[in-house]
């Protein structure tokens, strides 16, 4: 049988996904023990227990001057941070995603004016965001609305510009004016592509918020994997990319469950 | 004065003409049914009626009023393809159809109206044979069930006139035998105009009261898009199956080869 037609059996898939991650961890572990044998200070890979250490001191062991728990004051700074910057960035993406997909004129003025925007690399104008709006939160909510909106918007555009014009026209034949086509034909629409769109933009949103972070703060993830690294503290970096990563796919199974939930006629057919 | 009337209307795109001086009077009630052969106009025919494009000389006058330049109310469509709202269920499909018109901000109804609407709508699915289907999206529909649905979203914001574009096109037969009973039967009961574009001429016939076939007069071979397609035969049809034979008989050839 030709590979292109050789499809996995359920196990066979489970067994396929797996392989790789192990061999990336017997390579790490096998690389971590010989350089601690070589060297018990060696702090570049760091061994399992040492990294369960870490995550004893700084997820489960409360801080006696302030009584809180540092992993989750940052996880709880970060998720709010990120969950802030995307509440704005789907809202104003959805908004203007709908204003230049629907109305020809909006699109002729402003559309240009998005596309010159989206091209700005977000992380270029990062000290003008601390400059206008100081080092706190806002400006790293800031930099995740001003990075992501114009992307979105203009996703967005594109998927209601490419909503069968027979659609449309039908809607006007049955009634409708300006508004309610867009309030009833092309918004619900739209909102099932939002998730799918945000769900693609996760990763840039996380990518602003350790940036912005790493620069400046007091608290967040990406603020303490840039903090320990002055010690070479892979212990404590290792465990927090990791948690990290889980919450990105968390978030991204989230949105995947909600879209399954939310906008059933999306799936599948999709006529 | 005639319910619909084409004064020397002309449509062209660039220097392609499509259609050239159409004269047509067309009375409320009338069934037209257009063929020819593809490229001759008549989805084009189909879509200046509907507003969707202005014809570029002459104009159209419905009621002895010009024609809105958009799509609005006074003309439903189904389309081949795309004609209903994939993110509806059937019944929201047909509610929508009167919640447009009646709520001009929110576009739906709330309380007692809804229940109404709902109702009326329930009415009409039943009528074109979806009331089992109610709750289901479009998408989960065969597509002669579509195409019903279409029907009756199309029919419940009571247009004077109906265009369909191809409706059936992509139906397989026994389908389309059902539908074109449930056209007869919904035409006999309003006072609907329609214009439906058909490639199958046994259909323009067994529906139509009125075929109009298609077809260039004019050919430049050096410029095949210098002129334009003209309506060449514009035959009112009638009960009287031996006139009817009598009038298939003088098509040329080459107009029931191409629609056939």
């Amino acid at each position: 049988m030709r590979l292109i037609n050789q499809n996995p059996s359920k196990g066979t898939r489970w067994m396929l996904a797996i392989i790789p991650m192990m061999l990336i961890a017997i390579v790490y572990l096998v690389n971590s023990h010989l350089r601690l044998v070589d060297n018990p200070e060696d702090k570049l890979l760091p061994s399992v227990s040492q990294m369960v250490d870490a995550v004893k001191l700084m997820a489960f062991t409360e801080d006696p001057s302030t009584g809180s728990y540092l992993m989750l004051d940052d996880t709880l700074a970060s998720l709010k941070r990120l969950g802030l910057g995307l509440a704005i960035v789907a809202f104003l993406g959805l908004m203007l995603g709908i204003l230049l997909g629907a109305i020809p004129l909006v699109r002729a003025s402003l559309s240009p004016l998005v596309g010159v925007i989206s091209m700005v690399p977000p992380l270029a104008i990062l000290p003008i965001l601390f400059i206008v709006f100081g080092l706190d939160e806002l400006s790293k909510v800031m930099l995740i609305v001003i990075g992501l909106t114009p992307m979105l918007a203009r996703d967005l555009e594109q998927r209601a510009r490419e909503l069968p014009k027979e659609i449309i026209i039908k809607a006007q034949t049955l009634g409708a004016n300006s508004w309610t086509v867009m309030i009833r034909v092309i918004l619900p629409q739209l909102l099932a592509r939002l998730l799918t769109s945000l769900r693609l933009l996760m990763g840039s949103a996380w990518l602003f918020l350790i940036s912005a972070e790493a620069i400046s703060a007091t608290e967040g993830l990406g603020y303490r994997i840039f903090l320990v690294r002055r010690y070479l503290a892979m212990d404590v970096i290792l465990p927090y990319v990791l948690w990290i990563t889980l919450l990105a796919w968390l978030t991204d199974y989230a949105l995947k469950k909600l879209h399954h939930l939310c906008f059933p006629w999306a799936e599948g057919a999709g006529a | 004065m005639s319910f619909i009337e084409f004064k020397n209307v002309w449509q062209r795109y660039g220097d392609h003409v499509v259609l050239e001086g159409l004269n047509l009077q067309i009375e409320e009630g009338e069934f037209c049914t257009l063929v020819g052969a593809s490229g001759c106009g008549k989805s084009t025919f189909l879509r200046m009626l509907l507003g969707q494009e202005t014809p570029a000389k002459g104009e159209i006058l419905l009621d002895g009023k010009t024609l809105a330049a958009e799509p609005d109310q006074s003309r439903g469509v189904v389309f081949q393809k795309y004609s209903v709202f994939p993110h509806l269920t059937v019944l929201e499909n047909v509610v929508i159809g009167m919640e447009f018109s009646a709520s001009p901000f929110w576009g739906r109804f709330l309380g007692s109206k809804k229940k109404e609407a709902r109702r009326k709508a329930t009415e009409i699915l039943q009528r074109v044979g979806l009331e089992h289907h109610l709750h289901q999206y479009p998408s989960a529909l065969s597509g002669g069930m579509q195409q019903r649905l279409a029907i009756a979203q199309a029919l419940i914001a009571q247009p004077r006139i109906l265009l369909l574009d191809e409706p059936f096109g992509a139906l397989d037969p026994g389908i389309r035998k059902d539908m074109h009973a449930l056209m007869l039967a919904l035409c006999k009961e309003t006072k609907l105009t329609v214009f439906m574009v058909t490639h199958d001429l046994s259909e323009g016939f067994h529906l139509g009261t009125r075929l109009m076939v298609f077809d260039k007069v004019r050919v430049d071979p050096h410029a095949p898009k210098a002129y334009g397609a003209r309506i060449t035969y514009d035959i009112k049809l009638n009960q009287d199956r031996h006139k009817q034979q009598e009038q298939v008989a003088i098509l040329p050839s080459h107009v029931l080869k191409q629609t056939n």
